[in-house]
């Protein structure tokens, strides 16, 4: 016997048809005046404080978010293990230099629809940078829309993503 | 053309404008009130967005059905594909002609309107389109068509999915045919007429016949169940084993047409348990309401819509209670069951109504059904406690025992057939 399967006791043969039709019959009526569990979407949403009743997980990998300094600049170094371990592909890096010898990404672009939110961006991120968010909300009218570029990257502003941490794999 | 027959012509056209359009918008309503009562319970809410509590959602529902592409599988046949779906739809709505709504409307008018002359009307108006004098017979007659349409409909469509669906809707559909029939006996026998005036008047003289007919109440039901193709009985179309069934090709307004034909259907078999079983527009405890007042023709239409109402509710909460049957447990129950016990409850009541009338020599109408009523309980009592003892439905135990013996050989349960691992008991 397998572990972990349910054995069924199945009703023996004196069973009554009609006697269990009435009590499945009471049980789905009772069912109607219980509350109810939809969530009501576009007035309702997950949110990520308890005070809700829908709670997002706070491992979400949603749509991406790049963190900046105090000078608003992103934080990016562009040291290419992004696009690196990216399985997808998705990260488009180019790399500049400024008079300092500072290296920032000229050109910093997530194509959204190849992404795969696997998160390994926010994992492999040695300046803690770049980051995948808990946001879902991503309707946009073009194509073209969903390639973030740097400056829609830095412009987000929603959570990002408390990953998966091997130390503490129930997150507490 | 003599003014009583125009006076006859004319509110005969004003009833089944009214019938038919109040039975086409309460159809697409019920549509929407399936989708909420499932969701009900399931703890879900249903369909909340169009329009005030979901109630616009037929309406969109039906738009887009009529904006949706017609398709036609290769190799159809072409015209009864085309003809499948009214055929379904048409006896359907046919059969809300002779259900009586409300109590006779007394109504006398005598007016002339210009160049179309005379109209005149004296008297009872009874609340019906077609009050036809062969009643109930002419409803088994039309329900049983609306199986061609099915029929029809699995074979044009030149699927083996429909197909099957089809072949399955017509045994299913004849097998019930026959309890359904003599389900209906007893209240031939009662009421001596098989009008629905006629039972309805003799129902508000005594009691209802859900009394003194119990069983031929309770198999008419699961007939009716099983003449609509609604769960536990909807093997034509069950989604788990023949993807849609019946109208597995259908799409658009024709797709549509099968629903708006269930849909009547349930309402016509809600609208026949009422008026057969629970009085029609009887309103109990008065005789009132017979008296042709418009108030009390306005009451009794509203307790025969409660009654109906009732009814359709009580499908739809059947519905999403019970598991569909095994399609051998759907033929067992139609002809080992339902068929001997609506045979033998023929025998048992007119038996008792002879012996009644001609032993006990009684005469008072109340007497004889208050007695019949007293057998129905003794009977009821009788089929609910003694027979049904897993042989209403028989699981799958009977099989499992008589496999046994091969299993003690062969404990994983493969015979040479295979396919019986259900008959495995797993001891733990």
């Amino acid at each position: 016997m397998a572990i972990g399967v349910k054995v069924m006791k199945r009703p023996e043969r004196e069973a009554s048809y009609v006697r269990a039709t009435l009590k499945g019959m009471a049980l789905t009526f009772k069912h109607m005046f219980e509350p109810k569990v939809t969530m009501q979407y576009p007035e309702e949403k997950s949110t990520r404080d308890e005070r809700g009743t829908w709670t997002l997980s706070p491992r979400w990998r949603g749509t991406h978010r790049m963190l900046t300094d105090e000078q608003g600049r992103s934080k990016c170094v562009a040291c290419g293990l992004c696009p690196q371990i990216c399985p997808s592909n998705c990260i488009k890096l180019v790399p500049g230099e400024d008079e300092e010898g500072n290296r920032y990404p000229l050109i910093y672009e997530i194509d959204e629809f190849r992404c795969i939110f696997c998160g390994y961006c926010q994992e492999v991120c040695p300046e803690e940078a770049i980051h995948v968010g808990q946001h879902y909300e991503n309707s946009e009218y073009t194509r073209g829309r969903f390639v973030y570029d740097l400056e829609r990257l830095s412009a987000q502003t929603h959570a990002v993503s408390t990953l998966w941490d091997p130390t503490d794999p129930r997150g507490e | 053309m003599n003014p009583e027959l125009k006076g006859y012509i004319l509110l005969s056209v004003i009833k089944m404008l009214v019938v038919f359009t109040v039975v086409l918008v309460g159809v697409a309503l019920l549509t929407l009130l399936e989708r909420k009562v499932s969701a009900w319970m399931q703890n879900r809410r249903g369909p909340n967005r169009v329009g005030w509590a979901g109630l616009l959602q037929p309406a969109a529902d039906g738009l887009k059905n009529i904006l949706k592409e017609e398709t036609f599988p290769a190799e159809a046949n072409r015209l009864l594909f085309l003809l499948a779906p009214a055929m379904a739809f048409i006896p359907a709505l046919m059969l809300s002609a002779v259900i009586p709504f409300a109590a006779p409307l007394r109504l006398d008018f005598d007016f002339t309107a210009g160049p179309l002359g005379r109209f005149v009307h004296h008297g009872l108006m009874p609340m019906v389109v077609a009050d036809v004098p062969v009643g109930f017979l002419f409803v088994l007659a039309i329900s049983s068509m609306g199986v061609y349409g099915i029929a029809l409909a699995g074979w044009s469509s030149n699927s083996k999915y429909s197909l099957l669906g089809g072949l399955r809707a017509t045994a299913q559909m004849i097998s019930y045919e026959v309890a359904m029939g003599m389900s209906l006996i007893p209240v031939l026998l009662l009421s001596g007429d098989v009008s629905f005036s006629a039972i309805i008047l003799e129902q508000s003289r005594t009691l209802w016949f859900v009394l003194p007919l119990f069983l031929s109440f309770f198999i008419f039901l699961i007939s009716g169940f099983a003449e609509t193709n609604r769960l536990p009985f909807d093997l034509p179309e069950a989604e788990s084993e023949l993807i849609a069934g019946y109208h597995s090709e259908y799409s658009a307004m024709k797709f549509s047409m099968f629903f708006i034909a269930e849909y009547a259907n349930v309402v016509t078999v809600s609208a026949m348990v009422a008026t057969l079983f629970f009085g029609g527009w009887d309103i109990p405890f008065t005789k009132a309401d017979e008296s042709g007042l418009w108030y009390w023709v306005i009451l009794s239409h509203v307790m025969f819509f409660v009654k109906t109402f009732f009814w359709i509710f009580f499908i739809m909460w059947i519905r999403w209670t019970l598991p569909r049957f095994r399609y051998d447990q759907l033929m067992a129950l139609g002809w080992k069951f339902l068929l001997p016990v609506a045979l033998a409850y023929i025998m048992v009541i007119s038996g008792a109504i002879y012996v009644l009338q001609h032993v006990a020599g009684v005469s008072s109408p109340m007497t004889r059904a208050l007695a019949l009523t007293a057998i129905s309980l003794v009977a009821g009592v009788l089929v609910f406690w003694v027979l049904d003892r897993g042989l209403i439905v028989s699981g799958s135990q009977p099989r499992h025992q008589r496999l046994e013996p091969d299993l003690l050989q062969n404990p994983l349960g493969r015979t040479p057939l295979g396919g019986r691992a259900a008959g495995v008991r797993v001891t733990s």
